[in-house]
């Protein structure tokens, strides 16, 4: 019988109506995974990209080598910023179901990814992050309020009223401006890191994407220009499973883990628990270590799930299980912390509640700052002439001309 | 006749070609299953299959790549870009390969290829989703660029662009996907029902590329425009006691000379519009145009109205799109001078 070849279009595991099935993510053993040293050759350790590094087990303890031996405080510092992250997006999701701003994408399920990283990092490390990392900005202590101005483009908006929402920057924290176009601060960041090792400092840089923008050129330029160069960098792929309709599979994940790329470039490449906040701190510190030592770029990929909706401009029910996020295996970064928590260094229910409602507080005090400062509808308002600004550091002629325009209609 | 609006016409368009050429197949991020961010792809996986309707990689280079690809070996592809303004990680692709294949090989080899893509802004979407680049395309030599203003010529204009043998960049204002908008954002929305071009016809038909369309006739000055910038002209000219001949521009390469010519020739004035920045856009093309070929007609200096200068903004988007109040400015500018 002859054969011929026949495309292959890849099939997401569930759709809506059919029983949630994760049997393709491949798992390892809590504490299972070796630990190489930082200075090891890649050609050593490309096990890591398949492998899936776990610190917390199903006890709740923390085991095995790449348990980071945390302080208690600093855990629960990690989960007070990941439960402020989520508090922070539940409110800003019902505000823009209200109306008052309009757009919002949130981060549930995926807080640890961010927050972890940002507490592994030195805080003169540069991270370049995507739209959903906003754990990053919270883990660096940025203000809610001043999150909060720039979704609602008011008088205090950092961007001045030119980006959507959630398109943050922040200079003075070193994180970098949030782009609308997918993958395109990846070799940036890897940039960013030649530029610090070319002038001899020790600052690493960092960089986040989800699994569908590795499908990009710009993911290949990042590794590409990372491995030549040894740039002091990390690079991170959020693999959530979802990248709006599309599951992992159209971006190249069905037959190889997203981190398994790297090793074809000679990168050190580690797939980690992305709901594990301390498998995410010690892989990230690892990588981050390695970096600062003249060891070259790493490649994580943290293994998460989307469990919510792409954007409020999205209806994942139309092509998703509904119930995939409970059946989802490595659970709730949040949940897992606290439980750690409560396992190891006395937390309990009723502090944890009582965190939480502190924290919603707190978010409520900040909104009700943010929209003193104006609101889409009411005033305080941005000077409107600053649409005009920032074009150029100096305003040519041309748009000085087109300025006076806008005035005189407004004055008609 | 039945009602459609502009998606529902552009995925009859679709679902015709898909039915009529074993050749035509659609690819691009979340088109096949989902049917698409804006709905426009929506059913044509179940009813064609999932080797004709594909979900793609997020990699617009990649997608307009694998398209030429598959155009040279004989297929017919329409490729959707989620959004114009993440076209660029293709336009190599567009600009050095698409557009130059025929030329550089003779003729020999060709790639009949449409790429879709809704453009334009009034939907708050910020600098990453409010781009119209379309004078990017006009600038390459070697591709037809379309931008259809209604449902009726959505339609017609997607098959000819399927049909064509050529590549053609085709927009779609995304803001009046689902009703004509006049650009008064405080004015409740109006669906395609309420208008005459919201009525298409089931079946197969075409509009020609290379038309433009006299929309409104008129005697005291013409107004050239495109894409949501008709719908704003129309209102604009309803406000000014002046008879303003109307022409959607449609297909801005190749561009109907004769139509604008004639146009301007009667009436000797002309304003021309677009959603698009002013530096070097196709408005410049057009005012060069009708300078070259109506010189003598002419009794007023012709006058562009743009978007300004500057990336599209989040606030102060009524600020900056050019709506009805800049446009009666600029008519009356134009019938008083001279
Ligand atoms: C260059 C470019 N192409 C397409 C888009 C539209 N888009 C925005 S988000 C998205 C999905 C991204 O998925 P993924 O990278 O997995 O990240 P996630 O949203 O899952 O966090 C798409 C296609 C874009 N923003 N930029």
């Amino acid at each position: 019988m002859s054969r011929t070849p026949k495309l292959h279009v890849p099939r997401a595991p569930a759709r809506p109506g059919e029983k949630p099935d994760f049997s393709y993510v491949h798992l390892s053993p809590a504490g299972a995974v070796e630990r190489p040293e930082v200075h090891a050759r890649v050609r050593d350790m490309s096990g890591l990209a398949d492998a899936l590094v776990r610190v917390i087990d199903d006890d709740h303890h923390a085991v095995g080598p790449w348990d980071p031996h945390l302080e208690v405080h600093d855990l629960q510092v990690g989960l007070r910023h990941m439960l402020l992250t989520r508090a922070f997006d539940e409110r800003m999701l019902r505000m823009q179901r209200q109306g008052r701003i309009s757009f919002y994408m949130q981060s549930k399920g995926e807080e640890a990814v961010s927050v972890a990283a940002a507490m592994a990092m030195a805080p003169t490390d540069m991270l370049f992050p995507s739209y959903r990392t906003q754990g990053l900005q919270i883990a660096r202590g940025r203000s809610l309020v001043d999150l909060m101005c720039q979704c609602l483009s008011n008088s205090r908006d950092m961007c001045k009223g030119r980006q959507m929402p959630v398109m943050y920057h922040w200079s003075r924290g070193n994180i970098f401006s949030v782009s609308g176009n997918l993958t395109s601060h990846y070799p940036q960041a890897v940039g960013w890191a030649m530029a610090a090792a070319i002038k001899g400092d020790d600052d690493v840089a960092a960089a986040w994407i989800g699994e569908g923008s590795t499908a990009e050129a710009d993911f290949h330029h990042a590794l590409t220009f990372g491995a030549v160069y040894q740039a002091p960098v990390i690079l991170n792929v959020i693999n959530n499973q979802w990248a709006i309709s599309t599951f992992q599979g159209f971006a190249g994940g069905e037959r190889r883990s997203f981190a398994a790329r790297g090793p074809g470039y000679g990168i050190a490449s580690i797939r980690v628990d992305g709901n594990d906040f301390l498998a995410v701190y010690a892989v990230t510190r690892w990588a981050a270590d390695r970096a600062r030592r003249g060891n070259g770029p790493t490649l994580i990929e943290h293994v998460t799930y989307r469990a919510g909706a792409h954007s409020t401009s999205d209806d994942p029910s139309r092509y998703r299980p509904k119930d995939e996020w409970e059946a989802w295996p490595l659970g709730d970064p949040v949940a897992r912390l606290k439980q750690h928590l409560i396992a190891e260094a006395g937390w309990s229910e009723a502090r944890h509640e009582a965190l939480e409602s502190e924290l919603r507080n707190h978010v409520d005090d900040c909104w009700n700052e943010a929209i003193t400062y104006g609101t889409m509808t009411e005033g305080p308002f941005l000077d409107e002439n600053e649409l005009f600004e920032d074009v150029f550091r100096d305003m040519p002629a041309h748009l000085i001309e087109q300025r006076e325009q806008m005035r005189n209609l407004q004055e008609d | 006749m039945p009602q459609m609006n502009m998606i529902q016409a552009l995925n009859s368009a679709m679902d015709i070609m898909l039915g009529r050429d074993p050749g035509v197949i659609v690819i691009g991020e979340d088109v096949g299953y989902f049917g698409g961010v804006f709905r426009t792809t929506d059913g044509l996986q179940r009813k064609y299959g999932e080797h004709r309707v594909i979900d793609a990689p997020i990699a617009e280079g990649g997608i307009i790549g694998s398209v030429i690809g598959m155009g040279v070996n004989g297929l017919r592809p329409v490729a959707e870009i989620q959004f114009a303004d993440y076209i660029y990680p293709g336009f190599d692709q567009i600009a050095s390969q698409l557009a130059k294949l025929r030329y550089r090989t003779a003729g020999e080899f060709c790639a009949p290829v449409t790429i879709r893509s809704p453009c334009g802004g009034g939907i708050r979407g910020g600098q990453t989703h409010s781009q119209s680049p379309e004078g990017l395309f006009t600038h390459i030599c070697g591709i037809k660029v379309v931008m259809p203003s209604n449902p009726y010529d959505a339609k017609g204009l997607l098959i000819s662009a399927i049909e064509d043998d050529d590549p053609v960049v085709f927009f779609e204002p995304k803001r009046i996907y689902n009703g004509p908008f006049d650009g008064d954002p405080d004015k409740p929305a109006v669906p395609w029902s309420t208008h005459p071009a919201g009525e298409v016809p089931e079946g197969y038909y075409s509009v020609p590329i290379g038309r433009a369309e006299v929309v409104r006739p008129g005697e005291d000055l013409t107004i050239l425009c495109y894409g949501t910038m008709v719908h704003v002209a129309q209102a604009a000219a309803r406000l000014v006691e002046a008879d303003a001949e109307i022409i959607d521009v449609r297909t801005m390469v190749p561009l109907d000379v004769a139509t604008l010519r004639q146009s301007v020739e009667k009436t000797g004035r002309c304003v021309i519009v677009h959603e698009a920045t002013r530096f070097s856009g196709y408005g410049a093309e057009l005012s060069a145009t009708i300078q070259e070929e109506c010189f003598y007609s002419l009794e007023a200096p012709i006058v562009r109205v743009c978007g300004w200068d500057t990336p599209y903004p989040h606030a102060f988007e009524w600020q900056y799109f050019p709506g009805q109040k800049r446009l009666v400015a600029a008519i009356e500018q134009v019938l008083e001078a001279g």
